[in-house]
């Protein structure tokens, strides 16, 4: 037939198949097995050249079963055997306890286990805490449950990691993300956070260091991946998820990236450039009184959270008393349905 | 015209959880030719049932939301212009959804 789609174009790569995909990031229109090398190829550099690994380092991957972390998982899987990294890998995943989005979503990460070969470890919010994010909303309401649900996940990672004795923890974060939260941060005149937030390697200090190696990773570019290769990943949202206000700054990235799609990497170059004026105190970090974990303050903000809610006096904790925007303007604008952003917690540094 | 048509990544919620749609399309607002333009305004009237503004934003998809045609992004076959022909097969996948 003779339309507009006889005239294939082919790779700008090999020249040898058809181009299957506009790459955001280069705007190079190439063929499927030149995306994936592309695609693998980006990602071992940005290990090797940020030394992200040691031979023999336990790695946990933080799996939520969505699209980020099961292709992280996949991809990860896959160059630590071509390239020999030595590593041993495990999935990491958290049940917050949330019937009918968590226990769905964790059915998909068993099934990676499988596909994947990998062991899984699942950390649940109940048994660490006591609490389900269930029986939290119940008593909470859906005001500030992801005040919660981001301190919990946070801390259940790195005890999972713990649990796993593992060095690495990392994570799916990609360059989406990255911008987004740079801009929240930004935004919210959160300078501990933003330089912190657009870093490969966080939390060095910390009991477990955190790595993101889809730092610069389009997320068309994972979904696509995905898509191709027919990995198995969950997509519904959290149930409990009104997290307007980063709704809007994920909305206003996808506009720029229409626009201009190296927006995305140029916002993430301006987190990595700001620098911290010698007049910023930054919180000292210590440990928490109560269970141990890294905290400037006396308990840390699990235990604030905790100790309110076994109180009956769940607000106890709520407020921030750093001066900017706390969690108030995302978890109190009420009305507008949160139609576009990650589950909540899923993007804290 | 035959057209197979797949919503994944969280938009088949819009159009009943059901992720494939095999539907029969004509030319729309008096095109003599079927194009993605025509197809998205068709989809939005028949298929999408709740919040249509996951879906579109103005005359298009909404940033965020992948368009393959025949597994070909459509960014390199003119996107609102790309002309459909019989049995082609369209796949919308959100973004947006998880992590
Ligand atoms: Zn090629
Ligand atoms: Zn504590
Ligand atoms: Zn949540």
């Amino acid at each position: 037939m003779e339309g507009k789609r006889s005239k294939v174009r082919m790779c700008c790569l090999c020249n040898q198949s058809r181009a299957s995909l506009n790459r955001p990031k280069t705007l190079q229109q190439i063929c499927r097995d030149c995306f994936y090398l592309s695609f693998e190829n980006e990602i071992h550099q940005l290990i090797i050249d940020n030394h992200l690994f040691t031979p023999g380092d336990r790695v946990a991957i933080g799996a939520s079963g969505g699209k980020d972390s099961t292709v992280l998982a996949y991809v990860l899987s896959k160059l630590n055997r071509v390239h020999n990294y030595g590593l041993n890998l495990f999935l990491l995943s958290v049940d917050e306890g949330i019937t009918g989005y968590r226990d769905d979503s964790l059915e998909t990460v068993h099934r990676n286990q499988v596909q994947f070969g990998l062991p899984l470890k699942v950390v649940s919010y109940k048994d660490l805490y006591g609490w389900t994010m269930d029986e939290i909303v119940k008593l909470i309401g859906l005001k500030n449950n992801c005040t919660f649900c981001g301190v919990f996940r946070r801390q259940a990672l790195d005890r999972g990691a713990a649990f796993l004795k593992a060095d690495k923890l990392v994570t799916g974060h990609n360059a989406d993300d990255i911008a987004e939260t740079v801009l929240l941060n930004i935004l919210r005149g959160d300078i501990a956070r933003l330089s912190r937030c657009s870093s490969i390697i966080t939390g060095e200090d910390g009991p477990i260091p955190r790595c993101k190696p889809f730092k610069y990773t389009y997320e068309k570019e994972i979904v696509m991946y995905a898509y191709f290769k027919r990995l198995d990943y969950f997509s519904t949202e959290c149930i409990y998820s009104p997290n307007a206000y980063r709704g809007f700054a994920r909305e206003f990235i996808k506009d720029l990236e229409r626009i201009r799609p190296r927006a995305i990497l140029d916002i993430i170059k301006s987190g990595e450039n700001f620098r911290i004026s010698t007049n910023t105190k930054m919180p000292e970090q210590g440990t928490c009184e109560r269970c141990g974990y890294i905290s400037s303050q006396k308990w840390c903000k699990a235990c604030v959270l905790l100790d309110g809610l076994n109180r009956g006096l769940p607000k106890l904790g709520i407020g921030r008393s750093r001066p900017g925007i706390g969690c108030k303007e995302e978890n109190e604008s009420r009305g507008v349905k949160s139609i576009e952003s990650k589950q909540c917690g899923s993007l804290d540094f | 015209m035959q057209l197979t048509l797949e919503f994944g990544g969280g938009l088949e919620l819009l159009c009943d959880s059901k992720k494939i749609h095999n539907v029969n399309v004509e030319q729309q607002n008096g095109e003599d030719k079927l194009t993605m333009k025509g197809l998205l305004s068709w989809v939005k009237t028949n298929l999408i049932k709740e919040r249509p503004e996951m879906f579109m934003k103005g005359d298009t998809v909404r940033p965020g939301v992948l368009v393959l045609v025949n597994d070909c992004d459509w960014e390199l076959s003119g996107q609102l212009s790309t002309l459909l022909e019989e049995k082609d097969v369209v796949v919308f996948i959100s973004t947006l959804h998880g992590g």
